[in-house]
């Protein structure tokens, strides 16, 4: 059963919220939508949920028109990334209701809702007070009570974006987990978030959306090898993928007075306008490298970012250490230039070190 | 420092209670006084002071051609209409604060913001601008002088309190919860009676304690409105006073007025202490 949508548009102001939005879902897949915060992801899960009713455009589910089907007829589950529970009702409660909606049997639901409790990590848990339990708590309580429902399309609203540091690495393997082993083989999950480190790490099927507007569709690993243009390389990025503006001739890539001498994949290129791009894990610390100047050095877990500047060029490098520095002092680095990207002056990819269009 | 900031929050803690407390107390004992305890100097205390007796309260069930008011049917008047009147407008009221809330309605320049101003700009006019289209609405339908006619009266009065107070407070239920139960498989109704309502019990007793409030207080149109038939409570009290003011069954039958108000305060009280009004909303 598949979801197919077919040019999906929404504009309720002087801006898209969807603009054009095509795919094609197959069940038992695992889709990722990428974007920026206010990209339209969002909307595009209430689209597909039924809350919203697009201007134009059409979603067919199992061969049916999907917008004459009511939200309470679709059998989809939605989880938000704010908590949402209904308060008035303890955790088993809150869990059983979406079965006790469908009049199943008190034993079926009772079993099913225990199920449901214990894939989440939350025996035990079942008289509590929804306000009793912590964030993560009530994350898994809205969890379970999409599981518990065995519907046909799953949709995950930035689940972890509210939740601190720790517990968002401990429930994203969770849900790892669970979408691996226990998910019925039909069901479509459709997960958005604004997170490329997540998107990698659950390794499905990618949507990279920004404006309403779909930028690039591939598995998760061709989106970060070859993003197609300088938009996804950003979005797909985190810390963003660095831009320099540079000029390759006589096979050097020249910016800033520095001198590279070009990999073999960029050699050819000899427009105008190009830009370099350059994850931040791809430039080291090195004694004999290129001198540039810090201006703001943040620390972020294990990591180190260096803001860095030389000229009109401004750079971030990330160390996979704890190092203090200074603004103002000088650093010396070394690009891997091998892993450089080339992007026209459009934006559009023209060639990446894993083999994208001219490599 | 903090002993002054001790001693002045009890000392003005006292100072609200006698203030509050007081009159009642000063009414209590005015109940069981007659015409020289009242007239003869200050006095407080029963038995000590002066003889308690129940003259004041006893006018209150006479019927009138034994010298008495004969509150009693007024008396339930007053609760039937005022328990009526805010059933239907907490009903009514509800149902159009959700409807305010959750969804647009556009006519032209005139949107959601404006209707709820509409309803509390009902409020905001002086009751005697009201009066004369009220007497005159109600005499050419024939209900004037009757239970029926203030019930009519009082739900256009209770109602906007009510739109005003449930559309401020289902602003603030997250929209979030509704689509949930709308995607959990219910049809809008049932999202609203099983999830929003339940959540919304706060809002709810906050609404009905103000529409019983206005309600069981108001005079001005029970006076307007009634005539021989039927008599509302605030009314049969003025008509105590006559010639020589009897001021021991009118503190009686103060007492006896502000009686339910009381006790709704109390279940209300209760309630809060449990714990239930707070926290249902994060």
């Amino acid at each position: 059963m598949d979801l197919i949508a077919n040019n999906l548009s929404y504009k309720p102001d002087d801006q898209y919220h969807l603009n054009e939005v095509s795919f094609n879902f197959k069940e038992g897949n695992l889709y990722t939508i990428l974007g920026r915060t206010l990209s339209g992801k969002t909307t595009l899960l209430k689209t597909i949920a039924g809350l919203l009713t697009p201007d134009s455009g059409k979603i067919e589910f199992d061969g049916k028109n999907f917008l004459k089907v009511p939200v309470w007829e679709r059998n989809v589950a939605m989880v938000y990334q704010q908590f949402i529970n209904y308060p008035h009702l303890n955790v088993f409660e809150n869990i059983a209701f979406p079965l006790k909606q469908r009049k199943i049997d008190q034993s079926i639901i009772n079993e099913k809702v225990m199920d449901a409790l214990k894939s989440v990590g939350l025996l035990g848990y079942e008289n509590r007070k929804i306000q009793e339990l912590s964030g993560g708590q009530q994350q898994r309580v809205s969890l379970a009570r999409s599981l518990v429902k065995n519907a046909k399309i799953l949709l995950l609203d930035e689940p972890l974006v509210n939740l601190d540091y720790k517990l968002r690495e401990q429930l994203r393997d969770e849900f790892k987990n669970l979408f691996s082993k226990g998910l019925a083989d039909e069901t479509i999950l459709i997960y958005s978030t604004t997170d490329p480190r997540e998107t990698m790490e659950l390794n499905g099927e990618v949507i990279v959306l920004d404006e309403g507007k779909v930028l690039q569709v591939g598995p998760a690993k061709e989106i970060f090898e070859n993003p197609n243009s300088l938009k996804v390389a950003e979005i797909s990025n985190d810390p963003p993928m660095n831009i320099i503006e540079a000029k390759i001739s006589d096979n050097q890539i020249r910016f800033e007075g520095i001198d590279v001498e070009a990999p073999q994949h960029l050699s050819k290129l000899t427009e105008d306008g190009l830009k370099i791009g350059l994850r931040s894990s791809d430039i080291e610390l090195n004694e004999n490298g290129h001198e540039f100047e810090v201006e703001l050095a943040e620390i972020s877990g294990s990591e180190t970012l260096l803001h860095l500047k030389r000229g009109d060029t401004k750079i971030i490098v990330s160390i996979e250490e704890v190092l203090n520095f200074k603004i103002h002092d000088k650093v010396k680095i070394n690009f891997k230039i091998d892993r450089a990207y080339a992007f026209c002056a459009d934006g559009k990819l023209a060639s990446s070190p894993f083999g994208g269009l001219n490599g | 420092m903090n002993k002054l900031y001790i001693f002045l929050k009890y000392f003005f803690i006292v100072v609200w209670t006698v203030f509050v407390v007081a009159p009642f107390l000063w009414a209590l004992t005015t109940s069981f006084k007659d015409f020289q305890s009242v007239n003869g100097g200050v006095t407080y205390i029963p038995w000590v002071d002066f003889e308690p007796n129940l003259e004041g309260w006893k006018v209150l069930i006479k019927s009138p051609a034994r010298g008495g008011v004969d509150i009693i049917e007024p008396y339930f008047n007053s609760l039937f209409v005022t328990c009526t009147a805010s059933l239907i407008s907490i009903i009514l009221g509800t149902l159009s604060a959700y409807a305010l809330s959750r969804y647009t309605f556009k006519a032209g320049f005139v949107k959601n913001n404006d209707i709820t101003f509409f309803f509390i700009s009902q409020r905001i006019m002086p009751p005697i601008v009201l009066s004369i289209p009220f007497f005159l609405f109600l005499s050419s339908i024939n209900l004037l002088d009757s239970l029926t006619g203030l019930i009519v009266v009082y739900i256009v009065l209770l109602m906007p309190i009510a739109v005003w107070i449930m559309v401020d407070f289902f602003n603030k239920v997250p929209r979030e919860i509704d689509e949930t139960a709308l995607i959990d498989g219910c049809n809008p109704y049932q999202a609203f009676l099983k999830v929003v309502l339940p959540n919304s019990i706060p809002g709810l007793i906050v609404a009905g304690m103000f529409c019983i409030i206005f309600g069981w207080i108001d005079f001005f149109f029970a006076f307007i409105l009634t005539f021989t038939e039927v008599q509302l409570l605030p009314v049969k009290i003025v008509a105590l006073n006559s010639s020589v003011t009897p001021w021991w069954s009118l503190s009686a039958s103060a007492l006896v007025s502000v009686a339910p108000l009381i006790i709704v305060a109390f279940i209300v009280e209760r309630y809060l202490s449990k714990g239930n009004l707070s926290g249902a909303i994060k």
